[in-house]
C-alpha cells in the first residue's frame, strides 16, 4: 500500500492545487500553484528521478512561481477578492466535469493491472538523460531553444511601451 | 510500496482539478494556473510510467526526457500568456476573459 511520505505528498499536491483555484487573494493562489509544483517535485524524488525533480523546482519554483507572483502584484486589484464567486450554475457544473474526468480515469486505471507494478525498476540517471538529448533528441533540442527564443521576443514584443517622442 | 495506479491516480485529481478551473474561472491568472495544473498532470504520468514500466533497456530515460522538454515548453508559455496578461491589463484595467470583448473575432 501506499506509504506515509508518499500519501502527505499527494495531500500537498491536491490540497494546494485546489488552494490556488479556490482561495479568495489571488496571490494566495500563486501560492498555492507554487506548494503544488513542490509537491510534484517530491513525487519525482519519490519515483527516484531526482534530476528531473530538481529541473522542475528550479524552472517552475524558481522561476516560473516567481514570475506569477510580480505578474500578480502588477495587475492585482482590491475588487476581485470581494466579488461574488460567480454563478453557483458554472461553478456545479465545472464541479461536476472536473469529477467526472478524475471518476473516469480513475475506473480506467483501476480496470487495469498497473497496481501490481509496485517497484521501480528503472536506473536511469542523468547520463542516460544527458546522453539521449545530445544524441538522439538533440532536434528536439535544437527547436526547443528556437522555440524559447521566439517566445521570449514575443513577450518583450508584447509589453513594449511606444513613448510620445519615440514614435514616428 | 507504491504503486504506479497510485501515481496515476493522482496525476488525474490534479488534471480532474485544472479542468474544473478552466471552466468555473473567468480571470486570466487561474486560467493560467489551471493549464499549469494540467501540465503538471501530464508530466507526472510520464515520469511514473517511464520509471515502472521502462520501454526496452532498464535504462530507458525517454520518458524523463520528454518532460525536460515540457517543462521548458511550459516556462514559455508561462511567459508569452504573463505577457499577454499585462498587455490586457494595461488596455482594460482588468484581466477578466469575458470582459475582453476587443478581442472578439
Amino acid at each position: 500500500m501506499a506509504d506515509l511520505v508518499f500519501l502527505g505528498m499527494a495531500v500537498l499536491t491536491v490540497g494546494s492545487a485546489i488552494v490556488a483555484l479556490e482561495s479568495k487573494e489571488i496571490i494566495y493562489g500563486a501560492i498555492g500553484l507554487a506548494g503544488s509544483l513542490l509537491g510534484v517535485a517530491m513525487l519525482f524524488f519519490l519515483l527516484d528521478a531526482p534530476y528531473v525533480a530538481v529541473f522542475q523546482i528550479a524552472v517552475y519554483i524558481g522561476a516560473v512561481a516567481v514570475l506569477i507572483l510580480f505578474t500578480v502584484m502588477l495587475v492585482r486589484q482590491e475588487k476581485w477578492a470581494k466579488e461574488a464567486p460567480g454563478k453557483s450554475l458554472t461553478r456545479l457544473a465545472g464541479a461536476l466535469t472536473g469529477l467526472a474526468v478524475f471518476v473516469a480515469l480513475a475506473f480506467a486505471v483501476l480496470a487495469t493491472n498497473l497496481s501490481q507494478f509496485t517497484q521501480v525498476v528503472n536506473t536511469a540517471t542523468f547520463v542516460n538523460i544527458g546522453d539521449l538529448i545530445s544524441t538522439g533528441d538533440s532536434p528536439i533540442l535544437l527547436v526547443l531553444a528556437l522555440v524559447l527564443a521566439a517566445s521570449v521576443v514575443g513577450a518583450l514584443t508584447l509589453s513594449r511601451v511606444d513613448r510620445e517622442d519615440d514614435a514616428r | 510500496m507504491n504503486s504506479l495506479s497510485d501515481f496515476v491516480i493522482v496525476s488525474a485529481m490534479l488534471f480532474g482539478i485544472g479542468i474544473y478551473g478552466l471552466v468555473t474561472k473567468r480571470n486570466a491568472l487561474r486560467l493560467l494556473f489551471a493549464v499549469e495544473l494540467m501540465i503538471n498532470a501530464a508530466n507526472l504520468n510520464f515520469v511514473a510510467f517511464n520509471q515502472y514500466l521502462p520501454y526496452g533497456s532498464a535504462t530507458n530515460a525517454a520518458g524523463q526526457t520528454f518532460v525536460l522538454f515540457s517543462i521548458a515548453i511550459a516556462a514559455a508559455e508561462a511567459a508569452v500568456i504573463l505577457a499577454i496578461v499585462v498587455v490586457a491589463y494595461r488596455l482594460h484595467q482588468d484581466v477578466d476573459v469575458s470582459e475582453l470583448k476587443s478581442m472578439e473575432g
